[in-house]
């Protein structure tokens, strides 16, 4: 295995409308920031992929659209994936390990402010018995809710605490677009949204854009002064069929964790991609997180929630932690799919 | 018997607003005004219109503003027959690449006004516009390119842009 790190990371403020740029021009100075971050020059990045989707934008390759902000000319060598950027950054990593680049540009965008992102997920369900329903992804996240509310230790009174704490956190990211202080009796006494769900569970609808930079060996050293070591990244993924999972615990995030040694020592910070509160708990859970861990002192995805772009922040977020001097091991955790269905862990360490 | 289900229909609709951004916006108010805008790569110099805001070669913005004229050359064609959903003009017609004077990539646009078997590259070409009443931030206040009587382009005039 190559030594691959994280050297840099850069976000457009999440906003819950941006208005007056399109994917490119949000994208534009993001790239520009993680690349003269890194030092590493436009030209001599060996590998460039982004996680986006086009049904975000509602035109049909748009992701081709979003290479206009790299440059790529002389010809690159690029790819994209349908997903959230944070798989991106897994192609990326393999193909440093593969031997054929030393570096590589990870970038991912999607403005949910363009249609109803709440159906639009439903077009990843199963098109023939579950998606003519149109069940939104706030429903399905509620019958995961109930699951988890009914089999496990998740009580309202958790999840209206998780919601708190992640927006209290915000306060100190100023890219996160939902912050404050807020009481949790009052959450509480909110009206349900989608029973068992209220308005503070579920996430807000956000427009933004991230860039990472992955480099290996001696060149992460130059890059940067703490380069986030990748330790372990593995993801995993459960069926397509909501009805054969087990909806309250997590699966595939206990065999990513298990792979990318999560329970092996201890860390400082854990950034997990939960854009619901339950799913946070299900989540702390199947990675056995210890109290002692701050999780998400970004405000994550209950603070900002920019589709395709949620997990890849989560991973620069973490890895920000460590190159500020803050964080010595820290955790990353994406997810992608209804229900967190497939699940990636990544362990970084200074 | 048991019948077998051959096919299902499941219509999907989803609604999008779409927002042009900062240099597509100053292209389609433009139109509106019945002037092109285009946007010039401060690297290579390159005009690109319509604009998105980036050198899609250099990825930097492309903050310079250059009106570009709506004459032009056609750089390759074809003749439309197809019916297809969702089209507004009933075929057959001529869809072509045509470079704007003044630009360094091709636009898409009709050409009528012209019979299909004189249609050729290199030939010169002038939009028509809808009236001054009619002008709208729409790529539709161009109606179509139509010919003009002009001597054919030099081939190595567009060569670059094919």
């Amino acid at each position: 295995m190559r030594d691959v790190a994280i050297v840099s990371f850069a976000q457009a403020p999440n906003v819950r409308c941006e208005t007056e740029r399109n994917e490119v021009e949000m994208l534009m100075p993001v790239v520009a920031e993680a690349l003269a971050a890194s030092g590493i020059a436009r030209g001599e990045i060996g590998f460039t992929v982004s996680g986006s989707c086009d049904y975000i934008a509602g035109q049909p390759f748009a992701f081709v659209s979003g290479i206009d902000a790299v440059g790529p000319w002389p010809p690159i060598n690029e790819s994209h994936v349908e997903m959230d950027g944070a798989f991106a950054l897994y192609e990326a990593w393999l193909k440093i390990q593969s031997g054929e680049v030393d570096s590589a540009l990870v970038y991912a965008f999607g403005k949910s402010s363009m249609g109803d992102i709440a159906e639009v997920l439903t077009l990843q369900l199963d098109p023939y018995t579950v998606a003519p329903l149109w069940p939104d992804a706030v429903s399905l996240a509620a019958l995961q809710a109930r699951v988890a509310l009914d089999r496990s230790r998740v009580t309202e009174r958790a999840m209206a605490e998780v919601a708190a704490r992640s927006r209290r956190s915000a306060k100190a990211n100023p890219n996160a677009q939902l912050r404050g202080d807020f009481d949790v009796d009052a959450l509480l006494a909110e009206p349900y949204l989608v029973a068992p769900l209220r308005k503070h569970d579920c996430p807000p609808v956000t427009d933004g854009a991230a860039a990472v930079v992955l480099a290996a060996g001696e060149l992460a050293s130059r890059s940067c002064a703490r380069p986030a070591w990748i330790r372990g990244i593995d993801h995993r993924i459960e069926c397509h069929s909501l009805g054969a999972r087990d909806l309250a615990r997590s699966a595939s995030t206990e065999i990513a964790g298990e792979k990318a040694g999560a329970f092996t020592g201890s860390f400082d910070v854990a950034e997990l991609h939960a854009p619901f509160t339950h799913q946070e708990l299900i989540l702390c859970s199947a990675l056995r997180m210890a109290p002692s861990v701050s999780v998400n002192p970004s405000g994550g995805a209950l603070a900002a929630n920019a589709v395709m772009v949620t997990g890849l922040i989560r991973l620069g977020e973490a890895a920000a932690r460590i190159h500020a001097g803050d964080a010595r091991r820290v955790l990353a955790h994406a997810t992608s799919g209804p229900c967190l269905q497939q699940n990636l862990v990544c362990v970084m360490e200074a | 018997m048991t019948e077998i289900v051959k096919s299902i229909t499941t219509p999907i609709r989803l609604e999008y607003v779409y927002r042009p951004g900062r240099a597509t916006s100053r292209f389609l108010r433009g139109l509106a005004e019945g002037r092109i805008l285009g946007q010039r790569c401060p690297v290579t110099g390159k005009v690109y219109v319509p604009p998105r805001g980036a050198s899609p070669t250099h990825g930097v913005p492309t903050e310079e503003e250059v009106e570009v004229r709506d004459t032009g050359t056609v750089t390759t064609f074809c003749i439309v027959r197809i019916p297809s959903e969702g089209l507004s003009i009933p075929p057959p017609f001529v869809a072509a690449h045509i470079l704007l004077d003044g630009a360094d990539i091709p636009f898409f646009a009709l050409i009528h006004e012209c019979p299909f078997d004189q249609v050729r590259m290199g030939m010169r070409v002038k939009a028509v516009w809808v009236s001054k009443e009619e002008l709208a931030p729409t790529f539709e206040s161009i109606r179509y390119f139509k010919p003009l009587d002009e001597p054919d382009a030099p081939f190595e005039s567009y060569r670059e842009h094919l």
